[in-house]
């Protein structure tokens, strides 16, 4: 098979000479070993390539995608695509090709991990399950290795490589259930012993779960409830195409959140995950959307760039041919000095949550979101964990409960984790917020 | 095609594989989207290849690979097997796979008008115009319009004599209006708030005449930024048959899956509150309440001719009179429980393992009618349209917020109320329906947005339903 670089050249070189083109070529090997009741019963791997090639004639915009990479299913791509621009009215809003710029391959790689056998992802499920002494284990480990290259008819030409490995999973004891997660670009990096450990303990510690009462309650909020949270912010709130529409919660230059609440979008930290370029082949550098508690940027794409009269962020994000908008999706919240066991020690009366499950948005101008905590819930009396209790359902501003005055520690604990849209998107600590509204208990 | 399916599932036996079967897939889809009277996006995917799965032992092994040759799906088939062989380190019961007839057979998506033959001209317009009718409403600040069509054929084998080919066809599409406040946003869509969606062609959209309905939907949208909030509390809910069949969905469809049942979802999707004991005897909700899975519903959005591993499709009962009488189920999940298999696995295109999914998941209907259920009602509301949806890991506590609601007074509709929602325990909510919609209100709401699995996968579902009513429901809930 040719090389992605190759497949780009290809079908650029079908697309009429007085057409602007782009195409992204997206190729690799996924692997996915799933485990449940504590054996691995859903194994999986595929190779496959996809091409995206957006046509633009007089301003007539269309798109193709295909995963057939043979000279004629390429050159059909392009054939309809040209056919279907023509047909198009003319969009007033392109914002015209990326023009050729240096973008540093930043090569989250791993060549082992790219190698990885079902073998390789056996041996790390079963240290997870192991780690479980006996408990019902289920999850997943995966290894995905990519590579993506981008072109464009102005010249344009960058491409770059990334591996991920990620672990997943819970035990669990009847209904009293404790989750573990961990990614890396190495899957040498995952220690199923301590992920499924940290599983194990949340498990244990769950048995035996008791009704709280809904209401308002401090909480300790583990990682994967953050990774939930931020994502749900740059979804809905620093994607420049909800603000310019009026959906987003998001005011500019305003001190919407805690002084202590610093996010950033940063595809080219160390521990990266992904490439340095969006959907459009631009660069993408880091981007700090909230500093001292003060919303500072949107993420943008060359579109709602071109609207709002500045320039992209790299944050093209081609999900459903863009409708979405621009996204970031390498969101890191910078942590702070405290180990969880001071986030707790701090709690006279609260709850601490390990992980959030089914979370939607009510509205997304206030970002009032309904959800439920699930593996692992414990009630914090007096500075100490003192109780399991069953999951509760909550209704919430995420904007309002990291907002002034409400974040009361910062873990210094971040790492990888998991959230409601994936894994892979965030880097986060735990931390402690003044209120959290439940609204209803296990029973309704 | 048959002969790359019978290459991969050789190349599966030949390593090892107790039990193997393949689909070949090629598929185009298509997806306009408009917002206010310009294209948002504009998209055709074509995809073609094989995906094999091998069972050795107690695990699948599936290996997927895009256009192959005879020899390429040969190879996916020993990788299948090879995958499926190293889950040994790891290993529990090996699985038996329930017995099915053998078919030889044809199935194509009844359909008048295929949809890839209407221009892309006329289905552009189509949308501006309607997104064009939104927009001259004063207020309305987005307007979308989406179309999306899908045509697959499908080419099964299995190392068990069955030789498939399927043409399915899939239609659907929906608008929206959203208005926006201050501190808010207000939405109305039509058919329904992810649209909706058919097996069949064009004649989907024909039929859905979204002009006829662009105008009021953008009104009521703008209307609801001066609405009263609905009050917090207990009392009658009625529900639209399109929210009825979201309920549907998230607390009887996912519950009955069989695969959630036995905990192989667990970590993911969730398990179910429902457990096997109790099949045949769970009080699942009043005694007007009849759900079946029918997967032979002319033109319902999860209708087929066979499933993913050669189960001719069929109509299951689920809940009979209240009591939970079914499951949903594969050959796999079927056999471990000792259930006839339902015929209800699928996979989301050809590199995706087929699992347990809802077919045509509904509420049969009853002798009321939606305007006998207000005339009824003391005191009240009725809600329309899902805007958010969130229910936990087992199925059980729900919380659904609508887009619209109207208040229901001494028997007659009141004013309209917004961002109304309700929460409830499954069960209960179930229990508390006294009245159901008729025939003639019996929509078969066609989702086309179904996630689960690991790697994710969408499956397209259908939910029939009526409008129902139930008493004594918490309303109101808000951050």
């Amino acid at each position: 098979m040719s090389g992605p670089s190759d497949i780009a050249e290809r079908v650029l070189a079908h697309v009429d000479s007085g057409a602007e083109a782009e195409v992204t070529i997206t190729q690799g090997h996924e692997a996915l070993t799933r485990f449940a009741n504590s054996y691995i019963h859903q194994n999986v791997a595929e190779d496959g390539a996809l091409v995206n090639l957006k046509v633009v004639m007089d301003g007539r915009v269309a798109s193709s995608t295909t995963d057939r990479m043979g000279a004629d299913s390429l050159e059909r791509l392009a054939a309809q695509t040209m056919e279907a621009a023509r047909l198009q009215p003319v969009d007033p809003d392109w914002p015209g090709l990326t023009p050729p710029q240096e973008v540093p391959s930043l090569e989250h790689w791993d060549q082992g991990t790219a190698e990885a056998s079902p073998a390789d992802r056996a041996r790390v499920v079963k240290q997870f399950v192991d780690a479980g002494k006996g408990l019902e284990a289920a999850g997943y480990c995966q290894t995905t290795a990519t590579n993506v290259v981008f072109a464009n008819s102005a010249g344009h030409l960058t491409e770059d490589r990334f591996t991920n490995a990620t672990l997943d999973g819970i035990h669990r004891d009847g209904a009293a259930a404790g989750s573990g997660h961990a990614a890396s670009v190495r899957l040498a990096d995952l220690d199923g012993e301590s992920v499924g450990g940290l599983a194990f303990r949340r498990a244990k510690a769950s048995l035996g779960a008791v009704d709280v009462k809904a209401g308002d309650y401090e909480v300790v909020l583990a990682q994967e409830c953050l990774a939930t949270i931020v994502m749900f912010m740059a979804f809905y709130g620093f994607n420049a195409k909800s603000h310019h529409e009026g959906q987003s919660f998001v005011k500019l230059g305003e001190e919407q959140f805690d002084p202590g609440f610093r996010l950033i979008d940063d595809a080219t930290a160390k521990q990266g995950l992904h490439v340095g370029f969006d959907s459009e082949g631009s660069r993408k550098g880091p981007l700090v959307l909230i500093d001292g508690g003060v919303s500072r940027a949107l993420a943008h794409d060359r579109r709602t760039a071109r609207k709002a009269g500045t320039e992209t962020s790299g944050h093209a994000l081609d999900f459903f041919g863009g409708y979405f908008g621009p996204i970031p999706t390498d969101l890191v919240v910078t942590p702070g000095p405290l180990s969880e066991d001071e986030l707790v020690s701090s709690v006279d009366q609260g709850l601490y949550v390990s992980t959030f499950n089914y979370c939607r948005v009510l509205d997304p101008k206030t970002l009032v979101v309904t959800g439920l905590t699930r593996n692992g819930t414990f009630l914090i009396e007096n500075g100490r964990i003192a109780t399991p209790v069953t999951n509760l359902r909550f209704t919430q501003s995420f904007v309002e409960a990291l907002g002034p005055g409400q974040l009361k520690g910062v873990g210094s604990d971040e790492r990888h984790a998991d959230s409601e849209f994936g894994a892979g998107f965030v880097r986060c600590p735990s931390l402690h917020l003044g209120s959290w509204h439940f609204t209803g208990g296990a029973s309704g | 095609m048959f002969d790359l399916a019978h290459a991969a599932v050789e190349g599966a036996l030949a390593a090892g594989a107790a039990y193997a079967d393949a689909r070949g897939i090629t598929s185009r889809t298509q997806s306009i989207t408009v917002q206010n009277a310009a294209i948002e996006s504009s998209g055709l995917l074509e995809s073609c290849g094989v995906g094999v799965r091998a069972l050795i032992g107690s695990s699948w092994g599936f290996y997927a690979v895009g256009e192959p040759s005879a020899q390429e799906a040969r190879k996916a088939g020993h990788e299948a097997a090879e995958i499926a062989r190293a889950s040994a380190m790891v290993a529990g019961r090996a699985q038996v796979l329930a017995d099915v007839p053998v078919h030889q057979d044809e199935y194509q998506t009844p359909l008048e008008e295929d949809p890839f033959s209407v221009s892309l001209s006329e289905k552009v317009d189509l949308l501006v115009g309607v997104t064009q009718t939104m927009m001259d409403t004063p207020g309305v600040a987005l307007a979308r319009g989406n179309l999306q069509f899908w045509d697959a054929e499908k080419w099964f084998v299995s190392s068990q004599g069955h030789r498939i080919f399927q043409h399915m066809v899939e239609s659907g599409g929906g608008i929206s209006a959203m208005a926006v406040g201050e501190a808010e946003t207000q939405i109305r869509s039509y058919p329904q708030s992810f649209g909706h969606y058919e097996t069949g062609g064009y004649e989907v959209i024909r039929r859905g005449d979204y002009p006829g309905h662009a105008g009021r939907i953008a009104e009521e949208a703008v209307s609801l930024l001066t609405a009263d909030e609905m009050e917090e509390g207990e009392t009658t809910l009625i529900l639209g048959s399109d929210q009825v069949a979201l309920q549907i969905h998230e607390s009887v469809g996912h519950a009955v899956e069989l695969d959630r049942i036995l905990g192989w979802e667990a970590a993911f999707a969730g398990t179910s509150h429902l457990e096997l004991a109790n099949l045949n005897q769970h009080r699942y909700g009043s005694a007007l309440m009849n759900i079946t899975a029918d997967a032979t519903l002319r033109g319902a959005l999860g209708t087929f001719g066979y499933d993913d591993e050669g189960t001719p499709a069929q109509g299951v009962d689920i809940v009979k009179e209240g009591t939970w009488v079914g499951v949903l189920s594969g050959r796999d999940s079927a056999s471990i429980a000792g259930l006839p298999p339902g015929g209800m696995v699928r996979g989301d295109g050809y590199n995706r393992l087929p699992m347990v999914r809802m077919t045509n998941v509904g509420l049969l209907p009853g002798d009321s009618s939606l305007e006998e259920m207000i005339e009824g009602t003391e005191s009240g509301y009725l809600m329309e349209t899902n805007r958010s949806w969130s229910i936990d890991d087992r199925r059980l506590n729900f919380q659904f917020g609508c887009e619209i609601g109207w208040e229901v007074k001494n028997g007659r509709l009141g004013k309209m109320v917004k961002n109304p929602t309700y929460t409830g325990i499954t069960p209960q909510f179930w229990g508390s329906m006294d009245m159901i919609g008729n025939q003639s209100e019996w929509v078969l709401w066609g989702l086309p947005n179904c996630g689960k699995g690991q790697p994710m996968q969408v499956a397209h579902t259908a939910h029939p339903a009526v409008p129902a009513r139930f008493r004594e429901v918490r309303v109101g809930v808000r951050g």
